[in-house]
């Protein structure tokens, strides 16, 4: 078997792209940074029972559920209470940031790959490649070209992100009915305006699944950027791990799955959230719908009859 | 308005392959087409659509009527063939001038209705007007007079789930009205519904049609359908035009078998009407006439009975034997003497099914007369009940 070196030409391509780059590569490094930093100092700001506050009332919009409100309470109080406010809301700034770059990025490409069979020929093994590649794989390159820190860790959490919200944008925009499609072609309508009023809405449930996928990828991937020297809960789960701390990294695991829950519940419940309210308001306009239906039909009926 | 010359689309493959595999191959278009990895939708498929006229496109799934139907707004890509809209043609149009003509002039209704999910039934009926970018007020005015003409104002806020299938056909009728679009294509619009209500949507398609005449050109499946609301149809099989003609001529001289076959099932007494059974009559009487000569000409044909004209061929009254002969033995002049009544007349236009039950009730056949009331024929009964049985063979009129 002849050798084929795949591996340093990887080498040398992460090579040339620092020494040709590199400036390139730390301006984006920097606001990066930044943006992390930003987030973070936003949600450090307030005393935390005020975040908490924030944190519920978001849950009671999103859901209108008290459960998830009465959950949200609880559980961060019980992060408060293990002093590791600080290392969660770390964690949370570098989760959203990542999040929103990768949806940013993620749900435009899957619209193009949804329109052009071509395109997602091409992106599909792409997306293969990139959520299977064991995660570790990603940081290598990362700190290569980003040095230690948040932000390569930003960057491969947002890389292992990417993937979910392509697919299910796709997926989403390829499902809308072709004959509602079909009709707002057949009314004139432009190609971005069939985008915009029909096929973005109908996709929506499907994205804002992609989007809650997102989330719960890059939150599994921050704790693994904690190896690189991300600060947050990562770094706590890393540090006992070297030390042989069973409790504190019992106690930096269960942040993470609090944070967990809580961002799904709450992306979950944002994406039926429309459907639900709709209903809602309907049925208590009028309470005899199905009644005045049929009424309706005799009435519509019988003249023509 | 609307000229469809030799329609004829290739799917599967390329646009230039299609064209080469077609040209010069003749009566083998759909074998040389299947070789070339296609496949032939639709052949070589032409007709022609006048202002306010119902053209009805029928044919069984697979027929390319769909197809057909879509490109005459361009939603399908002709392979090859011209189609000239209002003297325009529609393939030289670009994609600009192709989205005002699909607004503004051309409207389609679809078989699954095709409304916008998310959005309230008045701006569904309303989204003809969004896409040219009317203000809002106008679109809403529009809208619900659309509504109102189709019987749905009272749920122009509602979503379009919360409506019976009949009812969300109605909100896809008021989209196209909406537009005054003056060509309305409908692609099964009345197929996903039950049959009671479909008969309700023909009469309201029927109902506003005869408001305001639109071009309208009707996909359908349902033969009964075609009849009911089709000035003419045109009958489609494996992409080709098997017969284009009034429901009449399509049921008196189906063009082959495949259509014989087709409309075997048709309520024939609802088409065909007393022109159809129309015979000259064996024998008439004038006025004047003296009972003798006109007892002489029955008895000759073996009747029992005898139209009366007067001279310009209005029928005044039946004679019949028994009264003649009374009259006879009367020594009554003229035929006028022994007139009676029992006679029943129809218009040319009329359908079979108002008067078959009376075939055959009278000493004289059912008098075919035009609106002056002149005799233009009978209808015997034989005549009627051979039109109604179904043809096993092929009759060449």
């Amino acid at each position: 078997m002849p050798e084929l070196p795949i591996g340093d030409a990887v080498e040398k391509f992460t090579q040339f792209l620092q020494d040709h780059l590199g400036e390139a590569f730390d301006v984006f490094a920097n606001v990066l940074m930044q943006l992390v930093d930003v987030v973070y100092t936003v949600l450090v700001a307030p005393h935390p029972l005020l975040l908490i506050a924030v944190l519920a009332v978001l849950a009671w919009l999103a859901g209108r559920r008290v459960t998830l409100v009465v959950f949200t309470v609880l559980a961060f109080l019980l992060v408060a209470s293990m002093q590791l406010w600080v290392q969660t809301m770390q964690t949370l700034a570098v989760v959203l940031v990542a999040a929103v770059i990768a949806v940013a990025v993620g749900v435009p490409l899957g619209v193009w790959a949804a329109r052009s069979s071509r395109v997602s020929m091409v992106i599909r093994p792409v997306l293969d490649f990139m959520q299977t590649l064991p995660v570790f794989v990603y940081l290598i390159p990362a700190v290569f070209l980003f040095g230690i820190g948040v932000v390569p860790g930003v960057v491969a959490t947002t890389a292992f992100a990417v993937p979910p919200a392509v697919r299910l944008t796709q997926l989403g925009i390829r499902q809308v009915d072709a004959e509602v499609v079909e009709a707002a072609v057949a009314f004139g309508s432009r190609p971005w305006q069939v985008l915009r009023e029909v096929q973005l809405p109908l996709a929506l449930p499907s994205i804002m699944a992609g989007i809650n996928q997102v989330i719960m990828m890059a939150l599994s991937m921050v704790v693994i950027a904690g190896m690189v020297g991300a600060q947050g809960l990562g770094s706590v789960v890393v540090q006992s791990v070297t030390q042989l701390d069973i409790g504190k990294g019992f106690e930096g695991g269960l942040a993470v799955v609090i944070l967990a829950i809580y961002l799904d519940r709450l992306t979950s419940a944002a994406g039926s959230r429309d459907l639900t309210r709709r209903r809602a308001r309907r049925r208590a306009a009028e309470p005899d719908a199905p009644a005045q239906r049929d009424r309706m039909h005799e009435e519509v009926t019988v003249p023509l009859a | 308005m609307i000229e469809a010359r030799g329609l004829t689309k290739v799917y599967g493959m390329p646009r230039d392959g299609a064209v080469s595999a077609l040209r010069g191959a003749g009566e083998r278009r759909r074998n040389a087409v299947r070789e070339a990895g296609g496949f032939l939708a639709v052949d070589d498929v032409g007709f022609s659509v006048s202002a306010g006229e119902i053209f009805v496109i029928m044919g069984l799934s697979g027929s390319g009527k769909s197809t057909v139907l879509r490109m005459l707004n361009r939603l399908v890509e002709p392979t090859m063939g011209s189609l000239l809209v209002d003297g325009a043609d529609l393939a030289a149009l670009p994609q600009d001038e192709l989205r005002q003509l699909r607004n503004r002039k051309i409207n389609m209704v679809f078989q699954h209705f095709a409304l916008l999910p998310h959005r309230r039934v008045r701006e569904n009926a309303a989204y003809g007007l969004k896409v040219r970018q009317a203000p809002a007020k106008q679109r809403m005015e529009r809208a619900d007079w659309a509504l109102r003409r189709v019987g749905l104002e009272q749920w122009a806020d509602s979503y379009p789930h919360e409506l019976s299938g009949g009812m969300k056909q109605r909100v896809g009728l008021a989209r196209a009205l909406a537009t005054d679009a003056e060509i309305l294509l409908m692609d099964e619009p009345f197929s996903a519904l039950d049959p009671l209500i479909r008969r309700d949507m023909q009469e309201l398609l029927l109902q506003l049609q005869s408001e305001d005449r639109r071009t309208i050109v009707f996909v359908t499946h349902d033969l009964n359908e075609a009849m009911r609301i089709g000035e003419r149809i045109m009958v489609m099989r494996d992409g080709r035009v098997a017969q284009c003609a009034t429901a009449n001529e399509i049921i008196s001289a189906p063009a082959d078998d495949y259509v014989t076959e087709f409309v075997a099932d048709v309520d024939r007494s609802r088409v065909l009407t007393a022109g159809n059974v129309l015979r000259p009559p064996l024998v008439t009487a004038r006025c004047g006439e003296s009972p003798v000569e006109v007892l002489k000409r029955l008895e000759n044909v073996e009747m029992n009975g005898i139209f009366v004209l007067d001279e310009t061929g209005r029928v005044v009254g039946v004679a019949t034997d028994k009264a003649l002969a009374g009259a006879l033995r009367d020594g009554g002049t003229t035929v006028e003497s022994c007139l009676g009544g029992d006679y029943h007349a129809v218009p040319a236009d009329a359908p079979i099914v108002e008067f078959c039950d009376l075939a055959g009730r009278h000493t004289v056949p059912i008098a075919v007369v035009d609106a002056d009331r002149r005799l233009l024929g009978v209808a015997p009964r034989a005549a009627i009940l051979a039109a109604l049985a179904v043809p096993k063979k092929v009759r060449h009129a």
